[in-house]
């Protein structure tokens, strides 16, 4: 598939922003590391917010006709698109009350009941994000449950990055949030490093054979019958060479899960703490973002089977 | 009503005169243009609702080539339609036409990621996803001759290799034919329930070759003045 940098930017930030929110409320009702000042609470709840909306923004420019992009909402029913869209857009409220309520000081239930609510949409909507890619039965790659949770694992470990920035920040207690994190990446890596192994066998899945049901004899392409590319070979065509793409994934995990971890050694240690958790959340992000790339670039979309792939 | 179309692949030749027929016809049809870019240029390039390609079977000597068109399957469990978040793909009930309405499409191409026979292709002009209509504008058409309402890429088909009818109906000429020659559904794992039937290639009796015979004394003569003489 082609990597479309619109959607990267898009899953990444808005998964971050939704895993810092969650996250966030975890700190507030457990007074995590002795907890957030009402204003720092404010500040971060509407950084997750704006991550969130700019991730919304960016995935409006993949759209050939954005002007129809309010139409996305209407088929709830059926579409994990539409869901993703429905779901962000009662997060946003639900998001404000949460903070409102901590600003005006409301009672305890209130705000944590929308803080838990908040939370909630939060996941589901990061769930929806992997869905898209996981109903897809035409690439074997996303057509499975790990995807949705290496989003969700994903996004919870760029947030509760974030967090622990915050935590640095604000003077905290660091540990518990050091503690979140490194059980959340080490989740996120272990899921991920499921993932790959397990894409890496094609199992049952359709061949040019079946493509063309000339199922009794080998099968080959002789010619496509276009002249330069089409709409399908640019969306579908695109290929990353074995070697790249394993290197790559070195890179997930290098600059994604371990100098994440090992700065949070260092923050732990005190050693130039804020410095630290900057890389942290760096790292983690532009991690999570070749991540991803690498998520487009690797699925094979059955087309290509009509293109002289002898399997996807 | 489940219409649709049968491709016969023993028959046919490829062509390619369904594709431009069903160019030329839908260019100005409901969901017209079909734009293209760089037509004469060095990378021509563009959108069409019927591609053929070609593919060889076997191995030689017993290969044989096939030319395979592809179009809108207009399939029973059609995900494309599922996975539209704007309602732009619908499945009419009453024929089984998938189709996709222009002024609600946002261009967001996960349709064309839901489906696996590369049926739908994004017109960059206008923004929007396109594909083959079944040719709907043509064969419900009052004004035309009974025996003109049928999808233009059959009515134009040289080698007579494409049929158009109702899979609902046990006896329309598209059932017939496909219970006699064992017409099958593309992909039938992916469980798209494809309604467009293909006829497998006929396997030909093999037609024997004899031996060329020595010939005698008379023969040899000639075959040496063949040689010498230059033609
Ligand atoms: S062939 Fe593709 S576009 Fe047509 S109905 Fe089936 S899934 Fe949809
Ligand atoms: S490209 Fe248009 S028809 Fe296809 S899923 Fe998006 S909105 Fe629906
Ligand atoms: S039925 Fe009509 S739209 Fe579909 S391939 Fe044939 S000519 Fe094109």
């Amino acid at each position: 598939m082609h990597p479309a940098f619109s959607v990267i930017f898009f899953t990444v930030a808005s998964g971050a922003g939704f895993g810092l929110f969650s996250l966030l409320f975890i700190a507030d009702v457990f007074k995590l590391g002795g907890g957030f000042s009402r204003e720092q609470l404010i500040i971060g709840g509407l950084m997750a917010m704006g991550l969130v909306v700019f991730g919304l923004l960016s995935s409006t420019f993949h759209l050939a006709n954005p002007k129809n992009a309010w139409r996305a909402f209407t088929r709830f029913r059926t579409s994990w698109l539409s869901r993703e869209g429905v779901f962000a857009m009662v997060f946003m409220p639900l998001a404000l009350i949460y903070l409102a309520s901590i600003w005006f000081d409301a009672p305890l239930w209130l705000r944590e009941t929308f803080g838990f609510l908040t939370a909630v949409l939060a996941w589901i909507t990061v769930f929806s994000t992997g869905m898209i890619y996981a109903c897809l039965k035409t690439i074997r790659q996303w057509n499975t449950p790990l995807v949705p949770a290496n989003y969700l694992a994903l996004g919870y470990a760029s947030g509760s990055l974030l967090l622990l920035l915050g935590a640095v920040v604000a003077e905290l207690d660091t540990t518990p949030y050091i503690a979140m994190s490194a059980l959340i990446i080490s989740i996120a890596a272990v899921l991920k490093a499921i993932y790959y192994f397990w894409i890496r066998s094609p199992g049952l899945t359709p061949t040019i054979n079946t493509a063309t049901g000339l199922t009794r004899a080998k099968v080959k392409l002789l010619d496509t019958g276009h002249t330069h590319g089409t709409f399908l070979t640019q969306e579908f065509g695109f290929q990353v060479a074995r070697q790249r793409a394993s290197l790559l994934k070195i890179v997930v995990f290098v600059l994604g899960f371990a100098l994440p971890g090992v700065m949070m050694v260092w923050v732990f240690d005190q050693q130039g703490q804020q410095m630290a958790a900057i890389v942290a959340v760096m790292a983690g992000l532009a991690g999570a973002a070749v991540e991803r790339w690498l998520f487009f670039a690797e699925a094979r979309h059955v087309v290509n089977l009509y293109h002289g792939a002898q399997r996807c | 009503m489940r219409l649709g179309l049968v491709i016969d692949l023993d028959v046919c030749v490829g062509c390619h005169a369904c594709a431009i027929a069903c160019k030329e016809w839908n260019a100005s049809g409901t969901i017209g243009p079909l734009s293209d870019y760089q037509p004469y240029g060095a990378e021509p390039s563009g959108v069409w609702f019927n591609r053929i390609r070609h593919y060889e079977m076997d191995e030689y000597p017993n290969n044989k080539t096939v030319n395979f068109p592809m179009s809108c399957m207009h399939c029973e469990d059609a995900d494309c339609v599922t996975v539209c978040p704007t309602g732009a793909s619908y499945k009419r009930p009453e024929d089984g036409i998938v189709l996709i309405d222009q002024d609600k499409c946002m261009g967001c191409n996960y349709c064309s990621w839901a489906c696996p026979y590369g049926a739908r292709e994004l017109d960059r002009s206008s923004g929007t996803m396109k594909k083959c209509t079944l040719c709907v504008d043509r064969i419900y058409d009052q004004d035309l001759p009974v025996e003109e309402r049928q999808p233009s890429c059959v009515l134009t088909c040289p080698a007579h290799a494409r049929m158009f009818g109702d899979f609902d109906d046990p006896d329309s000429a598209v059932s017939r034919t496909v219970r006699e020659r064992s017409g099958f559904g593309l992909m039938p794992e992916l469980n798209y329930n494809p309604t467009n039937r293909y006829l497998p290639p006929r396997s030909k009796p093999v037609i024997p070759v004899e031996p060329k015979s020595k010939g005698g004394l008379k023969e040899s003569i000639k075959q040496f003045a063949n040689k010498l003489v230059r033609r």
